[in-house]
């Protein structure tokens, strides 16, 4: 033996290893373990699914009652044919887990304020975020509520057991590659997990509040200011329940304080901000036509839901068959059930009902200790809850969040001294009152859903939906429509919960729910047809109070479309949900052109405005006039607004692009137009004038960038959760936009587009932008992408057990009892 | 002979060894089968190099192949910011080789005397 190259030689090699399996941090950015990550039997190439990849497989499970056979199509959606209903819940909970573990996973972590344990202190501001809004507090409370029921409660302990039947099959080499990308391992599963997703989606759906902002903005302007900038009403609303409908006698009477004039509606205190919020055009549309108005006689269905867009979908295509239902559609991987879709007599879908149900809550503490807190003049305990959150290379954050009691409610005290969300809070306390916090049973909304046979089963369904609330639209093969503005939502005061308010007594709280008969809905209405598209759901003789911030041009262009079709077909159907034009564009056009004047121009502004002249309305993908009209009123919004806002709170409304568009339409001198820091009074035709010469500049580095086209200018893109470009798809190129029924915004848009035709033989069209498999070495990841963006649709196949030698199935996958 | 056998040997102990192992069973295998047949230390190195370079090239372009370089076309943009699966391919077998050719370099010198 040479002892000493064998010593040094022997270290090289142990020091060589141990560096290839440490994660490295590389540039600032840490980077996977190599020998491990690039071993071909362990790393990621284990991932790099065949291309041929052969799905049969033939199990065996202890946990199952009956026998399940899973048929795989072309598309790789799966046909679960279960002789048990619930271990077709077994085997969707398994086959979610076999295609989009990490995914699911990853939801529940964020939702819970876990994001820190995989993503290290960068995570710990949304951890807190999201454990201070109590999203655990709200996921236990779920809980609860469904192991009370003994039909759902053994529907999830199914889904649960399929999920981790696939979690305990899995090894170093079969991880999902973002484990290994990443560096960790997957927990177990639990019924708590599908409750937290199911509050994930509350979250995303139902959480937006603007009432900071709203309420610092109220602070700033004078009150005939502050009316003009956020009207309560909306001139060109055309609501999801028609205007002139009867409505349900009240019977829940909320009553405004005494004292609201002063100490709220018109007080000027300022308030705070938090630091992320979701989506306020998290959007969508639904409708359904009655067999009046369609070519074959039978009713249609159609939805399109407008979330974020992201790799892996949000969305997991299946059909569940068993002897109690047989449906087909979208499901959510993290949760049992058809979410969106149809079953042998109807189908079903929802838009976002968007309504304001998270309010904050002044508190007075006795001192900084939080022990005890004012209310009704007396002195109460507070509890605390003890968040230990746990951070990867870093010791725990112990947070201690108060929770007070206002009337009958526990609210968590979000926002003191110890987190503000990232922004000065004057060194006060927030409670929020969030709806997603009361007790509700979701699942059983689906689950009934999936075996309903007619209106009054989907009628009972849906009392059951509570939060988020949706526009939940109904068709049958009987021939009846229905939509139902659905949800459990509090019964308000004019005004309440638009602004931050006093937490010190009972007269501000919320005073009782709208009761379930009282929810507007339409049934087989005389105009042929059921539509909403988040816009406000009724008008202004509906007795209770519904806030003021809805998107409305969406759902005026579907009715006023809907109302003149006639002997429509599917693909009419799909024509209109993907159409490009835009509403909002007609009424806002005729004002710019009156108005801009054309010899202030350059050559090039000459151009553009020949552009904007020549432009359809159309948000199409080539358009350039799109383009322009876009840039030109985000221009033409600074121009009237910049100088009134300059010297608001940071945190501050800025009003909707319609109460501008309306404000102008209604009063040429419009009183904002003038620009307060001029000696002169500038009009309409100054202020679009300038805000063109503006965008002429910005159009003209568009142009440089070859991105003129609006599909190019607005570059959407659907990444990745991680956001690693090399996983995203990006440039789409496709055209949509915000007012536009196909509302494609950059990162955001219709997530899964469905038309259902309900005739004899259901006839049904599909698509979302992205694939079954979650894996990215697999061919079918992003399968859909390029069908989704060119605005086509997948026939959908209702398997039925004859058919299992019909072509279009490439695998089998038996599920055995032991 | 030698250089053939410890060469076959090597492949074939490490792709056993990985099939229940951790990947640095790479290092043991080549680092045993150097310690086994005795060759000169400079050899023993290539051989192991050349056994783990044309084991984990293989394996990973076989794999590849049978994707279509669908991973691999991301994997390669990820890790080493170009798109070249085949980089990828001969990066993973550059590290599989260098490994087991320090660790038979060892096992050599555990057997072999000073001239």
């Amino acid at each position: 033996m040479r002892i000493a190259p064998f010593l040094i030689t022997a270290a090289v090699t142990t020091a060589l290893v141990i560096t290839l399996n440490t994660r490295l941090t590389i540039g600032g950015k840490e980077a996977p373990a190599f020998g491990s990550f690039l071993s071909p039997q362990h790393g990621f190439w284990q991932n790099a699914e065949p291309a041929s990849e052969n799905f049969n497989a033939d199990l065996t499970f202890t946990k199952l009652n009956g026998k399940v056979d899973v048929y795989l199509d072309d598309r790789l959606v799966p046909h679960i044919f279960a002789e048990q209903e619930n271990d077709a819940y077994f085997v969707q909970g398994f086959l979610h887990a076999k295609f989009r573990l990490w995914q699911m996973e990853l939801q529940t972590f964020a939702a819970g304020g876990r994001a820190s344990e995989i993503l290290g202190e960068k995570g710990l501001a949304h951890d807190r975020e999201f454990r201070r809004l109590g999203m655990m507090y709200a996921a236990e409370i779920a809980l609860k509520e469904l192991e009370k029921d003994p039909v759902i409660i053994s529907e999830c302990d199914a889904y649960t057991a399929g999920v981790n039947s696939y979690i305990e099959s899995l090894t170093e080499s079969t991880l999902p590659l973002e484990y290994k990308l990443i560096g960790y391992k997957p927990e177990k599963w639990s019924n708590l997990k599908t409750s937290l997703f199911i509050k994930y989606m509350a979250y995303d759906l139902a959480s937006h509040d603007d009432d900071f902002e709203m309420t610092n903005a109220k602070s700033f302007f004078n009150v005939d200011d502050f009316a003009k900038l956020f009207p309560a009403i909306q001139d060109s609303l055309d609501p999801i329940i028609p205007k002139g409908t009867v409505f349900e006698k009240q019977k829940v009477f909320p009553v405004a304080p005494l004292n609201a004039d002063s100490v709220y509606l018109n007080s000027h205190e300022l308030a705070v901000s938090e630091t992320s919020k979701p989506d306020r055009e998290n959007g969508s549309n639904n409708w359904a036509v009655s067999g009046s108005k369609t070519k074959s006689g039978a009713p249609i269905l159609c939805n399109d839901p407008h979330l974020g867009l992201n790799l892996p979908s949000i969305w997991y295509e299946v059909q569940i068959s068993t002897p109690s239902f047989n449906a087909y559609g979208v499901s959510f991987p993290g949760a049992p059930g058809v979410i969106i879709g149809y079953n042998d007599s109807c189908a079903f879908g929802n838009t976002n009902g968007g309504r304001d149900v998270r309010d904050y809550f002044e508190i007075k503490f006795k001192d900084d200790s939080r022990q005890e807190y004012s209310f009704n003049g007396q002195w109460i305990k507070t509890t605390f809850r003890i968040d230990t959150i746990k951070i990867k290379n870093k010791p725990d954050f112990i947070d201690s969040v108060a929770y007070v009691k206002l009337g009958n409610d526990i609210c968590p005290v979000m926002y003191d001294k110890s987190f503000s969300g990232g922004r000065n809070t004057n060194n006060k306390y927030y409670a929020v009152r969030w709806k997603a916090h009361d007790a509700s049973n979701e699942l059983k909304f689906s689950n009934m859903l999936n075996h309903a046979k007619n209106y009054a089963d989907y009628s009972a369904a849906a009392t059951n939906l509570h939060t988020p609330g949706q526009n939940c639209v109904f068709a049958c093969k009987n021939g009846d429509i229905a939509l139902r503005t659905q949800g459990e939502w509090p019964a308000k005061w004019m005004g309440q919960g638009d602004f931050v308010m006093p937490g010190y007594d009972t007269s501000y709280l919320w005073q009782g729910m709208i009761p379930q008969d009282e929810v507007p809905y339409q049934y087989n209405p005389e105009r042929g047809f059921v539509s909403s598209a988040n816009q406000k759901p009724v008008d202004e003789t509906y007795p209770y109070y519904l806030g003021r911030a809805y998107p409305m041009y969406r759902g005026f262009e579907i009715n006023r479309r809907l109302k003149n079709m006639t002997a429509i077909t599917p693909q009419d159907m799909m024509a209109l949900q993907t159409s490009n034009y835009n509403a909002f564009a007609e009424m806002a056009m005729p004002l710019f052109l009156k108005n801009i004047r054309e010899n202030d121009l350059s050559g090039e502004g000459k151009k553009y405005l020949e552009y904007l002249k020549e432009w359809d309305f159309k948000n199409e993908a080539a358009s350039k006039g799109a383009t322009v009209f876009e840039l030109l009123w985000d221009n033409f919004e600074d121009a009237v607004f910049n100088d009134e806002f300059a010297k608001a709170p940071k945190v501050v409304m800025h009003p909707f692009e319609s109460s501008l568009l309306e404000g102008l339409l209604k009063d040429t001198a419009y009183k904002f137009l003038d620009n307060i820091n001029t000696p002169q009074k500038e009009t309409m035709a100054d202020e679009v004038t300038m805000a063109f010469k503006k965008t002429t500049d910005s159009l003209n580095k568009a142009a440089n960038e070859g991105r003129l086209d609006w599909g190019k200018y607005k570059a959407t893109h659907i990444d990745h959760l991680t956001k690693l470009p090399a996983l995203s798809r990006l440039n789409m190129g496709v055209g949509g936009g915000v007012h536009n029924i196909n509302a494609t915004k950059t990162t955001h848009g219709p997530s899964w587009r469905m038309v259902v035709s309900l005739t004899a033989k259901t006839e049904a069209y599909g698509v979302y932008p992205g694939g079954q498999s979650g894996n990215p070495g697999s061919k079918y990841y992003d399968s859909f992408v390029d069908q989704w963006a060119a605005g086509k649709y997948y026939s959908l196949w209702m398997m039925t057990k004859e058919e299992v030698g019909d072509k279009r199935v490439i695998a089998k996958i038996t599920f055995n009892k032991n | 002979m030698k250089f053939f056998i410890s060469f076959i040997l090597t492949i074939l102990l490490s792709f056993a060894a990985c099939l229940f192992l951790p990947w640095w069973s790479i290092a043991i295998a080549a680092f045993l089968v150097a310690a086994l047949i005795p060759q000169k230390p400079g050899k023993s190195f290539l051989t192991a190099f050349a056994a783990l370079f044309l084991l984990w090239g293989s394996l990973s372009f076989w794999m590849s192949n049978n994707n279509q370089h669908i991973l691999a076309h991301k994997i390669s943009q990820l890790v080493l910011k170009m798109d070249n699966p085949i980089i990828l391919v001969l990066a993973t077998a550059l590290i599989g080789a260098l490994v087991a050719g320090f660790a038979a370099l060892a096992g050599s010198y555990l057997r072999s005397t000073k001239r």
